[in-house]
């Protein structure tokens, strides 16, 4: 079967089992590494995507519910030469130490800050609560959020999107 | 018949005369490669130089120059979110004098890189840090020499730029590129080439951007479970909910007709699914895992942490037996110590990939122990090991062995059922929890005592541990090789012989102790499959005494820093406990109220790697017996720094997981089965409590030996938690997790 | 079902009622003299023993989920408490004197809790249930007063209630209470065991149950004749817990008492909703009293005694993907991986969702429920069950929820799904 997606602005036509996850969906048929497999049960957020600029466990996201949706991922935001605000952030700071959380980090963060430019250092703490590091980098990441804010509210616009 | 007196140890090693190996254990065990986990690790070739460079001591196994002047640098450890590839590219750059990005590092690869045994232990600095060092420096030595050929003066007389040319007085200058195509590296390092002063430094020191973050935050490619093969096939392993379990599948001609099924294999006991699509293969995996199941091995003991230990016959070991006149003791004190088993809990289940073609199998692994995954999958399959080569791709972080090495061996196995294809196999969740090797167990039992002048007299330490290194060398250390027909047996478990130790690992203290008992009781048998967490053993024995020297502080009436000072020599200890106590301002702590408090910990890991100091301010809620630490400092002296930043990031990231293992976790089971199943039985710590801060002190130790870092901030962390909830509660809890329900429990109506 | 309407409803009359009952009776039925403030009791005023009966008397009543706001200390207040008549702030119960109850006396304290009178002599309003209170005996509500003024004082003020216009007015209250505060102590049931009295005096009285599980009438009081006939809490419907029960045959005291305990039995759901909170109180209480809870719930429900009935699970999977193929779509990939067989809940002997009582009830309030706001592990676990309210829309919910109740029972379906998915559509995303 046929699902139209709409990933990071573009229009993809995916063949697969409408029931798919769209975790499988992005690394599997359309390449993209950003959302990671990480528990399959809407626990850890290491595959956490924009859904309609809400964050969302794409392990737990059946594509059939996905039309006529707007999805982003890590690789919409920016890449290695041109960083959106968050994922510049996130580099300044190194909030990362395995890393593999870290894109699921960022897409929470975004989701957040794309509402919310300002948001208390308690609003974030509440906001990022879904998503589990191991490594401990969780001291950082919250630097990196705060500090992403900082810039954005300073320019006075929202989280932005490439 | 000759034999290999390095062998020949090794056997004498595991046939139980470790007593006396302690005796004959000189420097050269000190520095076990990968801390002696794993296979043993390559044989010394030349003893006298430092790091893994004894066991490679050709220059061209380290380091190549190519005609452009750029270098390519040989590790044969690996990144594993550690930043090792940033710090050891930092070193090798410092000492080649080019510029980071003239460097380029390859991290292990059988066929590419020098063996150096495991990625473990906080030995990657220790090891590779200090052989790429030398290296760089012998090969900047015969730059030089080379230059100074080229340019007609003395070897005195040129000086490298740092841009990869030298220079001569004269302003005249040759570039690494030109000197390379006539530069032999081939030649053995020696161990005093000239290495560059800390006051010249240019890289090493400075905290250079790690260099795999930017793909990180992007959505790069930067994991294995990132790899995509032309023709990759997806594959699950089919099993039962967790270790032991046996499922008892429908007939296999009921299985090979479902449909997305590209192959079914079967090898006695071990079953996996292959499919073209990832989202098939769950599919499959799942509707095969609804069979039911049996326990095919002794019931999972039940009861608490101490009784099940001591239940089992151990072999105890001395580990420090030191007497020496002191005073009469006026005040003893008694404590039992315990942690519960622990989950690695890295965040992406362990993935590998393999593919055998043209008779040569290649497996991708983010295994600790890439040379080891080679040698199990040879075991295993039984092929010669010139026909495998394993290669090093980053996972999700391990802390110490999760299912990195059994995935591994599966993907292996699984490849050979389907030539040329490549096949990509990654754990479930689930499996990741109730298949892969835990954190042991552990108990300690103090008793020491005090005289009237308020000096520790007497001092005894009891650990009972299962060994730590379950590392697996050959096909029985692997899920699968225990699976397939005919099985492999399940080695036998063996302690790490001191000074690594690993039950026993820092149950010596660095302490100044007139008289010192310590006793490791190794308990061998092992009823729930253990093997390395990040620390071993050091984790419960530092909390051990790290929470002693507190109760006596407490009983003479003194200030926790000031007791420790009292009983420490060590000038290095002294200073990270002065300056981190300094930070954080311990001389001027106050309590504002009741259940605020104060704690700190200290230790110096396995009392030859780093030294880390560690203090923390508490809030503690009487009323949910929620701990809230309020703010952490530290200090740590790892030698000298090379990443300053990277430094500080390995210790908070070894804060945060130590308070997250201290203060909540605990794997569950009942006779059957593993009940932490999920992230919801197995609860990590999240953002809303850690720490409101951390400030870490990396300490300035110029020209000392590199430290590795990875590891020492846990045990002092658990620690100086304990401290800290003592010091705000009253109450001394003694028994890991220091869990909201114990806490409460205890203080609620205090 | 429109809340607005029936809330409007319920307002209108309610006011009408305590009108016509303020006017009926002479202001010195509404009176209510202030109680003189004291200084804070010391810790040392209180003896160890009454002290730890009160913690296990709080737990019961379950104080610190009404009276702790999200991440807020407990017992210090401010927790929004939606009502049909405006938001009401819970009140700061640490001993602080100027912002908590540091200056109530024991008679103060005894009178708020069983004639829902401030110290002061204000009326409180009944979320405060004292209609259960009032049964609980002098020498626990002494034991409460210990426990709560050794706790640590907490300085915080709460905000000012958001009431409909009119019912800021607290003198009504007392019209309120002639109707619906019963007072009176408790009066062991002769011929009944120890632990089955003991179990209804906790249930009717500090464990407030029919607070959630009785309805109420217009006026919000709770109905007499139909105690344990089923409630409404927090846009979740409380089960009845009599023999209308629609588990009814599957309860026994041992499921019952391992629900409460663990929030867990192996042989119903996990407790959740406005309930999640309940069981993890009780999993602090002596199992004695949760033994007795568990006994006297079984009697109310007709299960006094009886061995556990399961029957067998139900699954139409291929019927109902026939009839519901999005639905069954949606199952597979946002479901399945917890609730199919073969998952890793299911090996860990995970009841099938034939077995919820959500799933049977007649109403799909209470699955649409845990679909659209999850199901949160207690303290800081995470979730047993994330929200799925960002990912999917109302009738995607809607069609799931056919899905699952046609597969996993043989009753009718269910009425308008889509409008219990709008329902329970978490309040910032509406």
């Amino acid at each position: 079967m046929t699902s139209y997606l709409n990933v990071n602005g573009r229009q993809h036509a995916v063949e697969a089992d409408p029931a798919t996850p769209l975790l499988y969906v992005l690394r599997g048929e359309l390449g993209l590494n950003g959302a990671k497999y990480g528990c399959g049960l809407g626990q850890c957020g290491a595959c956490t995507v924009m859904v309609d600029g809400k964050a969302v466990f794409s392990c737990l996201m059946p594509v059939r519910a996905l039309a006529g949706r707007a999805i982003t991922t890590i690789e919409g935001l920016g890449d290695v030469t041109t960083p959106n605000p968050v994922q510049q952030a996130f580099q300044e700071v190194q909030a990362a130490q395995c890393g593999y959380c870290i894109a699921g980090m960022i897409m929470r963060a975004q989701s957040l800050l794309e509402t919310n430019a300002a948001p208390s250092d308690e609003e974030i703490r509440v906001h990022m609560q879904p998503n589990l590091c191991r490594c401990g980098t969780h001291s950082r990441i919250l630097r990196a959020v705060r500090s992403a804010s900082d810039k954005l509210s300073l320019k006075g616009s929202p989280a932005g999107t490439k | 018949m000759t034999i290999d007196p390095l062998l020949s140890r090794r056997s004498f090693l595991a046939s139980g005369g470790i007593v006396v190996a302690f005796a004959l254990a000189g420097p050269a065990l000190g520095q076990l490669a990968g801390g002696g986990e794993g296979s043993a690790g390559p044989p010394v070739l030349n003893p006298s130089l430092p790091g893994s460079l004894k066991s490679s001591p050709y220059l061209d196994s380290w380091i190549q120059i190519d005609p452009e002047g750029r270098a390519t640098v040989f590790t044969g450890k690996a990144e594993l979110g550690q930043g090792i590839r940033t710090a050891l590219m930092q070193v090798a750059a410092e000492e080649l004098d080019l510029p980071p990005r003239s460097v380029t590092l390859v991290t292990v690869d059988t066929s590419r890189t020098p063996d150096e045994g495991l990625t473990a232990g906080s030995h990657s600095m220790q090891d590779s840090g200090a052989a790429i060092r030398n290296a760089a420096a012998n090969v900047r030595m015969h730059l030089e020499r080379s230059a100074a050929k080229m340019l007609g003066v003395a070897v005195d007389a040129v000086v490298t730029q740092g841009d990869g040319t030298i220079t001569a007085r004269d302003g005249r200058s040759v570039s690494y590129a030109e000197i390379a195509a006539s530069l032999s590296l081939h030649v053995e390092a020696i161990a005093d080439a000239p290495r560059r002063q800390a006051g010249d430094f240019r890289t090493m020191g400075t905290n250079v951007p790690r260099l795999d973050i930017p793909a990180k935050t992007t959505g790069g490619a930067a994991f294995i479970q990132d790899m995509r093969l032309p023709g990759m096939l997806h594959a699950r392993v089919v099993r039962g909910p967790s270790e032991g379990t046996r499922l008892l599948l429908p007939p296999e001609a009921e299985i090979r007709a479902m449909p997305g099924l590209f192959k079914f294999v079967r090898n006695g006991n071990f079953q996996a699914v292959l499919a073209e699509r990832e989202w098939d293969a769950i599919g499959l995996m799942r509707a095969l895992q609804a069979s039911p199941f049996e326990l095919a091995r002794d019931p999972f003991p039940t009861g608490a942490v101490g009784e099940t230990l001591k239940g089992l016959p151990s072999r105890d070991i001395r580990i420090v037996d030191v007497h020496q006149p002191a005073g009469q003791p006026v005040k003893r004190l008694s404590s039992r110590f315990s942690r519960p088993w622990l989950s690695h809990g890295s965040i992406g289940p362990s993935c590998a990939l393999a593919m055998f073609d043209h008779d040569l199998l290649t497996i991708w692994t983010h295994s600790q122990g890439t040379f080891d995954v080679r040698r199990v999958a040879a075991d295993l399959l039984g092929m010669s090991i010139e026909k495998i080569r394993a290669i090093h791709v980053e996972g999700s972080g391990c802390y110490g062995q999760n299912g990195a090495d059994d995935v591994a061996a599966e993907a292996a196995l699984l490849a050979l059922q389907v030539p040329g294809r490549p096949v990509r196999l990654q754990w479930m969740r689930e499996q990741e929890f109730g298949w892969e090797p835990l954190g042991p167990g552990m108990i300690t039992e103090l008793s020491a005592g005090i005289d009237a002048n308020n000096r520790i007299v007497e001092w005894r330490h009891e650990v009972w541990s299962n060994p730590h290194n379950n590392r697996p060398v050959n096909a029985g250390g692997v899920l699968v090789g225990n699976e397939v027909s005919p099985p492999f047996p399940i080695p036998e478990g063996k302690p790490i012989p001191m000074p690594e130790g690993d039950g026993s690992r820092n149950s010596n203290p660095l302490y100044d102790l007139p008289n010192m008992d310590v006793v490791y009781h190794f308990v061998k048998d092992m009823p729930i499959r253990v093997s390395a967490l990040r620390s071993l053993g050091a984790h419960l024995n530092v909390f051990s005494i790290e929470s002693m020297f507190d109760e006596l502080a407490d009983a003479a009436g003194q200030d926790p820093l000031a007791f420790r000072l009292a009983h420490m020599a060590d000038e290095r200890a002294r200073q990270v406990m002065r300056s981190a106590s300094g930070a954080f301002g311990w001389k001027d702590r106050k309590k504002t109220g009741q259940f605020h408090g104060f704690g700190m910990g200290f230790a110096r890991y396995k009392n030859l790697g780093a030294h880390c100091a560690v203090f923390l301010e508490v809030a503690v809620n009487q009323d949910t017996g929620r701990i809230s630490v309020r703010r952490a400092a530290a200090s740590v002296d790892c030698g000298e720094p090379v990443s300053p930043d990277g430094i500080a990031n390995q210790v908070e990231g070894a804060i945060i997981q130590s308070l997250s293992w201290c203060t909540r976790e605990a794997v569950t089971n009942t006779g059957t089965l593993r009940t932490s199943f999920d992230w919801s039985e197995y609860p990590i710590m999240r953002f809303l409590d850690v720490p409101e801060s951390i400030e870490v002190t990396v300490e300035k130790q110029s020209g000392q030996p590199f430290l590795g870092v990875a590891e020492c901030g846990q045990g002092p962390a658990s620690a100086a938690l304990a401290n800290a909830v003592a010091d705000a509660t009253g109450v001394r809890f003694r028994d890991m997790p220091l869990s909201p329900e114990r806490v409460r429990a205890a203080i609620v109506t205090l | 079902m429109n809340i607005g309407r029936r809330h409007v409803q319920t307002l209108l009359s309610g006011l009408a009622v305590s009108a016509l009952c303020g006017g009926l009776f002479a202001a010195w039925y509404v009176y209510e003299p202030a109680l003189d403030r004291i200084s804070r009791p010391e810790r040392s005023a209180f003896d160890m023993g009454t002290v730890k009966k009160g913690e296990q008397l709080a737990t019961v009543g379950d104080c610190i989920v009404c009276h702790t706001a999200g991440n807020g200390p407990p017992f210090a207040g401010s927790r929004p408490l939606p009502t049909p008549f405006g938001t009401l702030y819970s009140t700061n119960i640490t001993p602080d004197e100027r912002t908590g109850i540091g200056n109530w006396s024991q008679e103060a304290f005894a009178r708020a809790l069983k004639q829902g009178v401030s110290r002061d002599g204000s009326h409180l309003y009944p979320a405060l249930p004292y209609e259960h209170f009032t049964h609980v005996t002098d020498d626990d509500i002494r034991s409460l007063y210990a426990f709560l003024m050794t706790r640590q004082a907490v300085v915080a003020d709460v905000p000012e209630n958001k009431l409909l216009p009119g019912l800021g007015f607290r003198p009504l209250l007392a019209g309120w209470k002639m109707l619906f505060l019963h007072r009176g102590g408790f009066a062991p049931l002769a011929g009944k065991t120890e632990a089955w009295n003991r179990g209804k005096y906790l249930v009717d009285g500090l464990a407030h149950c029919g607070g959630c599980h009785t309805p109420r009438n217009i006026a919000g009081g709770e109905k007499r004749g139909s105690e344990f006939a089923g409630g409404l809490a927090e846009g979740w419907i409380a089960p009845p817990l009599d023999r209308s029960n629609p588990s009814a045959g599957r309860w026994t005291e041992a499921s019952l008492f391992a629900y409460l305990k663990n929030a867990d039995n192996g042989s119903h759901g996990i407790a959740g909703g406005p309930m999640g909170p309940v069981a993890e109180g009780l999993s602090k209480l002596d199992d004695a009293d949760v033994s007795a809870i568990a006994l006297y719930i079984a009697s109310v429900m007709g299960r006094e005694g009886a061995t556990p009935d399961d029957g067998p699970a139900i699954d139409n999977a291929q019927s109902a993907s026939t009839k519901h193929p999005e639905g069954a779509d949606l199952f597979r990939g946002a479901c399945a991986a917890c609730h199919e067989p073969g998952s890793a809940m299911s090996q860990q002997g995970r009841l099938p969702l034939s077995a919820l009582t959500s799933v049977r009830m007649a109403d799909p309030a209470n699955a649409a429920s845990a679909v659209m706001m999850g199901i949160p592990a207690p303290s800081g676990g995470g979730n047993l069950m994330p929200s799925f309210s960002s990912a999917m829309s109302e009738s995607q919910v809607a069609d799931l929820l056919q899905y699952v109740r046609a597969r996993f029972t043989n009753g009718s379906p269910w009425k308008d799904t889509e409008g219990a998915a709008s329902s329970a559509r978490p309040e910032d995303e509406r």
